[in-house]
């Protein structure tokens, strides 16, 4: 599967990752060498086999839905680029 | 140099148990080492102001008699665990500044035994590489150069392989006498080989995940490299156990490692997978190979010739699952709660997709996006359910070939460490480095590499073994033995140098 321009650019977005004009081109290229390369599973049949959905052989634990902490709101905070009352600050989204 | 300098694990502890020197001299002497190591670029934060407290607390318990099984030992810890107030950077530009107000469960455990922390090792970014050349605090330096043969007159600097670099570079520098790594697909083992060490990669459950930078939650797992199989049984012993608060955190009780090292391996079956013997591997990394089944053989074990018929679907089906774990995790870095943050004039969308392309470096930001369409609608069926599939598949072959042989021995790595910024303009020639690795990353199997050996350019080789799962004693076992046959005691260039 080749990808172009537009593709890249559709899942930069997607990703919410700002990539520059000039290296969609390069991008689309390596990214189709990768998916080219992975193809290969499809000489594979996998129709019957079933998709693993845990490395070990164990069920996940559960726990009581109780607090564990909190409280530490100033910890939570202390490394937000932006912010200020124990709140995080991000651009304006509401007009 | 000081006496002290270039312990192993085992030797630091032994010493500091009997009296012979103190936890602040060898803490000083390891300081200095570090410093002088700096040339190679391993550490991104050195700690020796809190490294020498730990190490007068540790004095302190020791005096009063209450020194616990690692109390005085230096250690460099990768940069992809949280260290409480402690820069933690993943090797990214996007986590600048960022100081984890909480400690994770692995280091909790290695202060818990008294170990003493002298810094954060450099690493690939987010722990995505395989040559420690992706960090956004540059590349780290092997200590080795090609100093025979061919390689006679080549001093080009060599990569120390990866993710885990900087970690495995201050160990075969003799500046720590052990540290942790993590691994993926093959981040503890590669390095390890590279730089003449031994790297275990646990059982996946083993170690707790929490307050590991994540990559790829079902892959991800901590273990130590270190300059002997016994000090990988000591360090892993302190690290691992159940821990609440990781759900894949095995409920099991941690054995003595070091305990089942007895050096019996009679009448115990070693498989040999015929895929492993890949077309164009090299004819050193062959016989290599085979020296490693013929000292098992002398040692009373028993070869015996096993297929894994989908390992070379391994790394295709890693490149899928690992990309789209990641795109998932990587998430997080949104220029809100810790980090960078770009384009903050920006509408909200606007800052996101400034801070993300400033913060994250080329082959994350390859993963991120491969991650991000293999999981899109549409495509998902065809990539992930696709790998989750073959990982299904590659799991079974190890559990088919485990009901007949004790562990399997095959190559670390299809090449000894090459120079920097070599392999960097194709992705998958770099990828390639790990294809012995991730097959037992996708198991989940524990792995180990343990250095076998000297190529014509006189750099190390590794070998590998693999075992059953939560079976890390019985692996460390026939490691154990192949470290004696191998008796490997080269030094490289960086120490015999000094």
């Amino acid at each position: 599967m080749a990808l172009d321009i537009d593709t890249v650019r559709r899942i930069a977005h997607l990703a919410r990752l700002k990539v520059p004009e000039e290296e969609l081109a390069p991008l689309a290229d390596e990214l189709t060498n990768i998916l080219g390369w992975v193809e290969q599973l499809g000489e594979v049949d996998t129709a019957d086999v079933p998709p693993m959905t845990s490395v070990a052989a164990m069920t996940l634990p559960m726990r009581e839905d109780v607090v564990t902490d909190g409280g530490i709101a100033d910890k939570i905070t202390a490394n937000a680029p932006d912010g200020e009352n124990g709140f995080f600050a991000v651009p304006k989204v509401v007009e | 140099m000081s006496a002290l300098a270039g312990l192993t694990l085992t030797q630091a502890r032994d010493g500091l148990e009997k009296g012979d020197f103190s936890s602040a001299e060898l803490t000083e002497t390891c300081i200095a080492a570090v410093e002088a190591a700096r040339p190679l670029n391993a550490m991104i934060t050195e700690t020796p102001e809190k490294a020498l407290e730990m190490a007068r607390a540790s004095d302190d318990r020791r005096a009063k008699g209450e020194a616990g099984v690692l109390d005085g030992v230096p250690l460099a810890i990768k940069d992809l665990f949280c260290t409480d107030g402690v820069l933690t950077t993943a090797a990214s530009h996007i986590l600048d500044g960022f100081e984890p107000p909480y400690e994770s469960t692995v280091t909790a455990n290695l202060w818990r035994a008294g170990a003493v922390m002298l810094g954060k090792a450099n690493l690939d970014e987010f722990a995505m590489g395989s040559s420690n050349t992706t960090s956004f605090y540059g590349p780290v330096e092997n200590p080795w150069r090609r100093t025979m043969g061919d390689g006679e007159g080549d001093n080009r600097k060599l990569v120390p392989g990866g993710s885990s670099g900087g970690s495995a570079a201050i160990v075969a520098a003799r500046a720590a006498p052990a540290s942790i790594g993590t691994d993926t697909g093959g981040s503890i083992r590669q390095p390890a080989a590279f730089c003449g060490l031994v790297g275990l990669k646990p059982t996946y459950g083993r170690c707790s995940r929490w307050g590991i930078v994540a990559f790829a939650s079902s892959l991800d797992q901590a273990g130590p490299i270190t300059r002997t199989v016994r000090d990988a049984a000591l360090m892993l012993r302190a690290m691992a156990g159940h821990d609440p608060k990781d759900s894949t955190s095995a409920p099991l009780d941690v054995p003595d490692f070091a305990a089942a090292m007895t050096g019996d391996i009679r009448g115990l079956k070693i498989g040999i997978p015929a895929e492993y013997r890949v077309d164009g591997m090299s004819p050193e990394i062959d016989g290599l190979w085979q020296q490693g089944i013929d000292w098992l053989k002398a040692a009373g074990a028993e070869p015996v010739e096993i297929s894994l018929p989908h390992t070379k679907y391994a790394l295709p089906t890693y490149y899928i699952v690992a990309p789209a774990e990641a795109s998932s995790n990587l998430a997080r870095y949104d220029g809100v709660r810790f980090g960078l943050r770009e384009g903050g004039d920006r509408d909200l969308t606007g800052m996101y997709e400034e801070t993300r392309g400033a913060g994250f470096g080329r082959e994350v930001r390859r993963r991120v996006l491969i991650g991000t369409y293999v999981l899109s609608a549409g495509y998902y069926d065809a990539y992930y359910l696709k790998a989750q599939k073959m990982r299904t598949l590659i799991a079974n072959d190890f559990k088919a070939a485990f009901e007949t042989v004790d562990a399997i021995l095959a190559p670390t790595t299809p090449s000894a460490a090459f120079a920097i910024g070599e392999k960097q303009d194709d992705p998958i020639a770099m990828y390639m480095n790990d294809v012995f690795a991730v097959p037992a990353s996708l198991a989940g199997l524990p792995a180990i590499s343990v250095p076998a050996g000297l190529d014509g350019a006189g750099l190390p080789l590794g070998l590998q073994l693999i075992g059953k799962a939560f079976e890390e004693g019985a692996l460390l076992n026939v490691a154990g033995v192949l470290e004696e046959a191998a008796r490997f005691d080269a030094a490289p260039a960086f120490v015999t140098a000094t």
